[in-house]
C-alpha cells in the first residue's frame, strides 16, 4: 500500500515545473525582488503552460490535478522564486473557497474565465485588527434586499492590485462570532473597492500586497458562497488545502538554499581544501538535507489525505509549521555557509533567507499551527 | 504530410561520466536522461511545420535503451502525434542506428515527406546518423540548419558555414533536415500536453523487428576510459624586470624541448 514512487506523469510535471523555475524564474528573481514589481510576463507564461490555478477541477476547464500534483508544482516553482510563487499560489488560495463552497453555476461563472486567460484572484480574510484571531472579523456583509452590501477593511491582501476577483470574508452578525462569518465573491471592477499602496516588504517583494477597503460595495446575491454563516467552515476547509501548498513552497525554497550551499561548498577553498571537505560544513549540509526530506514527506502525506477525501487539519498544520520553521533554519544555515558572501545580495541565499521568514507568518503563523495541533490532540484525548 | 523526427536520449549535460566495469560503455545506472538538446530544435521545427500544414502528423522515432522513455514522452507532450521506440543497447553504432531508423519509418507504413533530426548528439558526437539515414532512404540532406522555411513541399534552408557565412539551399520534399541551435526556440511541454501525451500511441519494436541484424553492428566498444588527469601547470615568476629575459628564454626552451609545440 505504501508507495513513495511518483508516477511517470508526475515526474514529467516536476521536470517541466523545475525547468520553468530554472530557466524563466531564477534568472529574473533578484531583479524583480529589487524592483518590487510583478513579473507579469513570467506569470502569464507559467499560466500558458498550465502551472497556475492547479485547484480548478477538470469539469470547469482545469487540468484535473490532484493535491499531490499541485504540491509537486508548488515545490518546483518556489524553487525558482518564492515571491513569484506567492503570486501564483494566491490564486489557488482565492479560488479554493469557490471550489469547496461554490455551487456548479458559481464554479462555471467564476472558475472558467481563469482557464481561458491569465487572471489574478485575491483571498481577503485578514483585517488590520484581526490576523491570527480570524474569527473576530469586522467586515460586514448586510442583506440589502436584492443584493448584499459589503463594508470593511482588509490587510496584507496578495494580488490585490491585479485582482479580477476577490473572495471576501465578512460577518453577517458580529455577535455570532465565527458562526456569523460569510464568504462572498466580488468582481474586481465593482464600485467602492479602494486599494491601498503596495506594501514595501522584507521578502516576496515582487508579489503585490496591499490593503483593500470595501466601501458600500454592492454584490449580487448569487455571489454568496454557501449560506450566510458558512464562511468559517469554507475558510477552514480552504486552509486545509492551502497550508500543505504553502508548506511545499517552503520545501522548494529550502531545497534551493541547500543546492546553492552545496555548490558553493564545493567551490570555496579555505585552509587549502573546499568547504565540502570540512566536517563542520558537512554536518550542516547533512542536517539541512534531512530536515528538507522530513518536511517533504509531511507535505506529501497531508496532500495524500486530501486526495483520499479525508482532509486532516492536524497534518496540514504539521506540514505548514514544520516546513516553515525548517525553511527558516535551512536558509539561515545556507547564508552561514556562504559567510560574508551570503549576506550580500550578490548571492541568492540572502533573498532566500528573507523569503523564508514570511512562510512562518502567512496563512497561519507557526504558533497558530501549533494551537491547531494541540487543539486536535486534546479534543481527541477527551473523547 | 508525414513528418518524422529522430531523437536520441542522452545523459544530462551535468552528468559525471564514468566508464562501466568492463569498459564497454559508460556507467548508466544513475544517469538522468534528457532529450539531446539539438533534437529539441528538430521537434520544434516539426511542430511548426505541422502547424503550417493542415492534416500533417508528427512521428518521433528513437533508437535506444528502454529504461526511461522520457525523451519520447516529452516530444509527445510538446505536441508530436505518435512515437516509435526501437529497443537496443544505449551505445549502438551509427550505421546500425541509421538502419534501425530506416526500418522503423518503413514499418510505420507512412512515407516520410520530411525528416528532422538534430545535427549531432551531444554524448558521442559522431555526427553520422542523419546523413546515413538520408543515404539509406535516398533523400537529400542538409545539416547545421539555422533557418527553415517551407512552402508547398519546397524547403528554403539556411546553413551555417565557417566564418559565420550562410549557405542557402532549396530542397524539394522528401528530404532530411539536421537542425542546429538558433533555428527556433523549442517550446516547453505544457501540463495539458503532458496529460494528453499518455493517451498517444507509442509503438515498441526490437532491432530485428526493423531488420537490423548482429552483422549490421559494425563497431564494438571495448575500452572506455576517462581522459588522463591534466598535470599541474608550470608557473614562471617574472614580475621583476631584471629576470624577465632569462625567464622568457626558459619558457621558449621548455616549449621547444618539453612541450614540443614550437
Amino acid at each position: 500500500m505504501l508507495n513513495f514512487d511518483l508516477t511517470d506523469e508526475q515526474k514529467e510535471i516536476r521536470e517541466l515545473a523545475l525547468k520553468f523555475a530554472r530557466n524563466e524564474m531564477m534568472p529574473k528573481a533578484m531583479e524583480y525582488d529589487e524592483k518590487a514589481e510583478m513579473p507579469m510576463e513570467i506569470l502569464t507564461k507559467a499560466w500558458e503552460l498550465g502551472l497556475v490555478n492547479t485547484c480548478i477541477p477538470e469539469q470547469f476547464g482545469g487540468n484535473g490535478f490532484n493535491a499531490i500534483d499541485s504540491m509537486i508544482i508548488t515545490e518546483s516553482l518556489a524553487y525558482g522564486c518564492l515571491g513569484m510563487n506567492t503570486a501564483i499560489m494566491a490564486n489557488d488560495l482565492a479560488l479554493l473557497p469557490i471550489v469547496i463552497g461554490g455551487n456548479d453555476e458559481q464554479k462555471e461563472r467564476f472558475l472558467r474565465p481563469f482557464t481561458e486567460s491569465y487572471k489574478l484572484a485575491a483571498f481577503c480574510l485578514t483585517e488590520p485588527g484581526n490576523g491570527s484571531d480570524a474569527a473576530g472579523i469586522k467586515t460586514s456583509i448586510k442583506d440589502a434586499g436584492d443584493h448584499y452590501l459589503v463594508n470593511g477593511n482588509k490587510m496584507w491582501i496578495t494580488n490585490a492590485g491585479y485582482a479580477d476577483l476577490f473572495v471576501v470574508y465578512g460577518t453577517c452578525d458580529a455577535s455570532l462570532k465565527h458562526k456569523g462569518i460569510t464568504a462572498i465573491v466580488i468582481d474586481g471592477k465593482t464600485a467602492g473597492i479602494e486599494l491601498g499602496a503596495k506594501e514595501n516588504k522584507m521578502g516576496h517583494r515582487c508579489s503585490d500586497t496591499r490593503s483593500v477597503t470595501f466601501n458600500n460595495v454592492k454584490v449580487p446575491k448569487e455571489n454568496l458562497l454557501g449560506q450566510l454563516g458558512e464562511g468559517w467552515k469554507i475558510a477552514m476547509a480552504t486552509l486545509n488545502h492551502s497550508r500543505p501548498m504553502v508548506a511545499s513552497s517552503a520545501v522548494g525554497g529550502a531545497q534551493a538554499s541547500l543546492d546553492h550551499a552545496v555548490k558553493y561548498a564545493l567551490e570555496r577553498i579555505q585552509f587549502g581544501t573546499p568547504l565540502a571537505k570540512h566536517q563542520a560544513i558537512q554536518i550542516m549540509i547533512a542536517d539541512m538535507a534531512m530536515e528538507i526530506e522530513a518536511s517533504r514527506l509531511l507535505v506529501l502525506k497531508s496532500a495524500w489525505h486530501l486526495d483520499q477525501g479525508h482532509p486532516n487539519p492536524e497534518l496540514s498544520s504539521y506540514a505548514k509549521a514544520k516546513s516553515a520553521d525548517m525553511f527558516m533554519a535551512v536558509a539561515t544555515d545556507a547564508v552561514q555557509i556562504f559567510g560574508g558572501y551570503g549576506y550580500s545580495k550578490e548571492y541568492p541565499v540572502e533573498k532566500l533567507m528573507r523569503d523564508a521568514k514570511l512562510i512562518q507568518i502567512y496563512e497561519g503563523t507557526s504558533q497558530i499551527q501549533r494551537l491547531v495541533i494541540a487543539k486536535e490532540i486534546f479534543s481527541r484525548s477527551q473523547n | 504530410m508525414n513528418i518524422f523526427v529522430c531523437i536520441k536520449q542522452v545523459p544530462d549535460t551535468e552528468t559525471k561520466v564514468t566508464p562501466n566495469s568492463d569498459g564497454s560503455y559508460i556507467e548508466t545506472s544513475s544517469i538522468k536522461w534528457i532529450m539531446n538538446p539539438y533534437d529539441e530544435f528538430a521537434v520544434e521545427q516539426a511542430l511548426l511545420t505541422k502547424a503550417a500544414n493542415a492534416g500533417a502528423t508528427v512521428t518521433v522515432v528513437r533508437v535506444g535503451g528502454v529504461k526511461d522513455t522520457e525523451a519520447l514522452r516529452t516530444a509527445l507532450a510538446m505536441g508530436a502525434d505518435e512515437a516509435i521506440l526501437v529497443e537496443s543497447s544505449d551505445n549502438l553504432d551509427s550505421y546500425a542506428t541509421a538502419k534501425a531508423i530506416k526500418g522503423a519509418i518503413e514499418k510505420s507504413g507512412k512515407s516520410a515527406d520530411v525528416i528532422f533530426t538534430g545535427k549531432q548528439a551531444i554524448d558521442d558526437d559522431c555526427l553520422q546518423v542523419p546523413q546515413l539515414v538520408a543515404q539509406m532512404l535516398g533523400l537529400p540532406s542538409v545539416s547545421v540548419v539555422v533557418g527553415c522555411e517551407e512552402a508547398g513541399g519546397k524547403y528554403t534552408l539556411k546553413r551555417e558555414v565557417e566564418g559565420g557565412a550562410l549557405e542557402v539551399y532549396e530542397v524539394t520534399s522528401p528530404a532530411l533536415i539536421a537542425c542546429n541551435k538558433g533555428l527556433n526556440s523549442p517550446r516547453y511541454a505544457s501540463l495539458p500536453g503532458i496529460m494528453k501525451a499518455k493517451k498517444k500511441p507509442l509503438a515498441q519494436h526490437s532491432l530485428s523487428d526493423v531488420g537490423v541484424t548482429d552483422a549490421d553492428v559494425r563497431v564494438k566498444y571495448s575500452n572506455f576510459q576517462l581522459p588522463p588527469e591534466k598535470p599541474a601547470g608550470k608557473k614562471f615568476e617574472a614580475m621583476d624586470e631584471a629576470v624577465q629575459a632569462s625567464v622568457v628564454a626558459d619558457v621558449v626552451k621548455l616549449l621547444r624541448e618539453e612541450a614540443k609545440v614550437i
